[in-house]
């Protein structure tokens, strides 16, 4: 589904240490434009190390990150942003006592044109048009965009904080436990929002523990062991048996044996 | 005026809400302000059953007079409270503030203006010193602040000097809160209002129509028009025919009006509420939060002294007690009392007026009644708990109802 050439983003050699521990060890990942990628591994396997580190929230130790070809710097969260990496973390970071318009714009107000300007004063009217468009386009269905965040259902915030990461425009987002703590009927509108993230030629990467949910959505599989890459799967032709091998390290050796030629013919 | 504003504030969202949806907002207390509006009307019922001098048309004005500086102080601690802190110096900075004005102008011949302005200055110097304090060493608000109070008074004690007060002289300053407006510029004052606040509906409403997100027709907005207008008419045929409009009330008018602005329709506002909901959001969201913090406690100084140059005006003096007593606790209980949640990230100006009002009438009719002092504050004392525990009760019940 990927494979058009570059990788829009592409991780090389990646390290991090925390202390004594090594998060994360000379891992390579890679998204392609218009390919969800599902990122599972054990609890303390370096996930969220990994997004966090393409966030620019917490730095790699070394390593290169190269986005659309080029070589770049991530330090600050700001960085990431700029490029066009938007992150949706599993708190989702969403003010409750706010209505949907205003958390969906938080950090990034409309001001309005006209003397307003002098206190940057909001548009209102433009971020809720703004707002109900998006929301339109990606399917979402929320009672009132006025109505607080805090009282939606846990479906509904998660397409919030989903809606609100691609406000920037970004090319690549990362999905940090999407449908922890949702409900099925929930958790299928929360998917089939991601399938519409790739139709939409976005790069996305789904960390989960739910390897239903990765293999229902993911058209690649990483694996994450200790901090190290312990595996890359094609999700149509492998099963949840090979990635959970890889996940607790049964059966390590074969399953990376088996994956070497894939793995290098992405990179 | 204010009554008006605030219900109508409320009407706003529901207007685009079921009818179920409002009535869960009343009991919810989102529309906590028409509560206080009702408890307004109660407490004026008791006392005027009482004593027929309390809606009398001299004690309305000077009930208007005395919430003055509560008010105003209150309009920065509105700002503390949205982000879930508390400034415990308020009464303290304003003393100090007042002080620092008197000395100026009465021992050193200053200009009134320039010696107001030093006050505000030396309010927001004080303010940004605090915020940076708590936000930059994240040490709790409460305990940088109550080390303010403390400081603040000795600083107070110390500008006044071994005469422990000054009797202020410069009619600019005392002009502040003694000056009435005549009746014809009372109604020019009520026009400009009513005008003022019909314009900004109908281009809201004419703006959110071209947009195609009008739902709904334009009654709501003629109701809560007709219903401030009443509001404004009244409020200035009653004071029109005491003394006349006082300054002091256009000036905590002006000061609400313009603070709500700031809180409910500007940038820096909608951050304001965002750090109070929810901090780490608001940082991730690339707001700077510490600087909202510091602005935020640089507001709350700056009001608290521009609250203690009125309190100076209306004494025609600055003396040791200034800022002192309850004044600090009373600024803060007031928009509890009148919905602004200390939990942070709800609430509105409108409360520092409301509130002012609630327990400046009880303080007001106690006063007629000569009631002892004892009797004022533990009845203003039970007001404030009951506040707080409509508060909470509220807050529980949007928990229950899975909204944090």
């Amino acid at each position: 589904m990927a494979a058009d050439g570059t990788p829009l983003l592409e991780l090389e050699g990646i390290s991090k240490r925390f202390g004594p521990v090594q998060a994360l060890d000379r891992v390579d990942f890679a998204v392609s434009a218009g390919e969800v990628v599902g990122l599972v591994g054990d609890n303390g396997a370096g996930k969220s190390t990994l997004v966090k580190a393409i966030a620019g929230i917490n730095p790699p130790d070394s390593g290169t990150i190269r986005f659309e070809g080029q070589e770049v710097r991530i330090s600050r969260p700001q960085d990431a942003t700029e490029l066009g990496i938007a992150t949706v973390y599993q708190d989702l970071a969403l003010c409750d006592n706010l209505d949907v318009v205003s958390n969906l714009f938080l950090g990034r107000e409309e001001i309005a044109a006209g003397p307003g300007q002098a206190t940057r004063q909001l548009d209102e009217v433009k971020m809720e048009h703004e707002t109900a468009d998006l929301l339109s386009n990606l399917a979402v269905t929320i009672p009132s965009l006025r109505s607080e965040v805090g009282t939606l259902s846990g479906g509904q915030r998660q397409q919030v904080a989903v809606a609100r990461s691609l406000l920037g425009e970004p090319k690549v987002v990362l999905l940090d436990e999407p449908t922890a703590a949702l409900g099925v009927p929930q958790t299928k509108q929360v998917l089939e929002l991601i399938r519409r993230l790739r139709e939409r030629n976005l790069g996305v990467v789904v960390i989960s523990h739910n390897l239903a949910n990765v293999f229902a959505i993911a058209d690649r599989v990483f694996v994450l062991r200790l901090g190290r890459a312990a595996g890359e799967f094609k999700a149509d032709e492998t099963t949840e048996e090979h990635v959970i091998g890889a996940i607790t390290g049964v059966g390590d050796g074969r399953e990376k044996n088996e994956q070497k030629p894939e793995e290098e013919g992405e990179a | 005026m204010s009554a008006a504003e605030a219900t109508a504030d409320d009407a706003q969202g529901g207007q685009e809400s079921t009818r179920g949806q409002a009535i869960r907002r009343l009991v919810q207390g989102d529309l906590s302000s028409v509560r206080v509006v009702l408890g307004l009307v109660v407490i004026a019922i008791i006392f005027q059953v009482q004593e027929d001098r309390f809606l009398s048309a001299q004690n309305l004005t000077n009930l208007m007079l005395q919430i003055t500086t509560i008010g105003l102080i209150s309009v920065g601690i509105v700002y503390v409270l949205l982000l879930g802190e508390i400034d415990l110096s308020v009464g303290a900075v304003s003393g100090l503030s007042a002080a620092v004005m008197a000395v100026l102008s009465v021992n050193h011949g200053w200009n009134a203006y320039l010696a107001i302005a030093a006050a505000v200055a030396v309010g927001a110097a004080i303010g940004f010193l605090q915020g940076s304090l708590f936000s930059r060493f994240v040490v709790p608000s409460f305990v940088v602040t109550l080390a303010g109070l403390l400081a603040w008074e000795g600083a107070l004690l110390q500008v006044l000097g071994k005469t422990g007060s000054l009797n202020i002289n410069d009619p600019k300053i005392t002009g502040l809160a003694n000056t009435f407006y005549s009746d014809t510029v009372g109604w020019i004052f009520a026009a400009l209002i009513i005008a003022a606040y019909g314009t900004v509906l109908a281009l809201g409403y004419r703006k959110r129509v071209s947009a195609g997100l009008a739902d709904g027709g334009p009654l709501p907005l003629v109701v809560r028009f007709v219903f401030l207008a009443a509001i404004v008419i009244v409020a200035v045929s009653v004071l029109n025919s005491d003394r006349g409009v006082p300054l002091a009330v256009m000036i905590l008018l002006g000061f609400v009006v313009g603070m709500e602005y700031v809180a409910k329709r500007t940038t820096f506002g909608r951050h304001v509420f965002a750090v109070g909901g929810n901090a780490e959001a608001a940082r991730r969201a690339g707001i700077r939060v510490n600087a909202v913090r510091v602005a935020v406690f640089t507001i709350s100084g700056s009001m608290a002294a521009i609250g203690g140059v009125m309190a100076a005006s209306r004494l025609f003096a600055v003396n040791q007690n200034s800022g002192g007593n309850e004044l600090l606790l009373l600024a803060i209980a007031g928009p509890v009392i009148a919905g602004t949640s200390l939990f942070g990230g709800r609430g509105s100006v409108w409360t520092a007026l409301l509130g002012a009002l609630v327990i400046g009438s009880i303080s007001n009719g106690m006063d007629l009644l000569s009631l002892s002092s004892a009797v004022k504050l533990m009845v203003t004392g039970g007001v404030l708990l009951l506040a707080v525990l409509v508060d909470a009760v509220a807050r529980q019940q949007r928990q229950t109802s899975g909204r944090v």
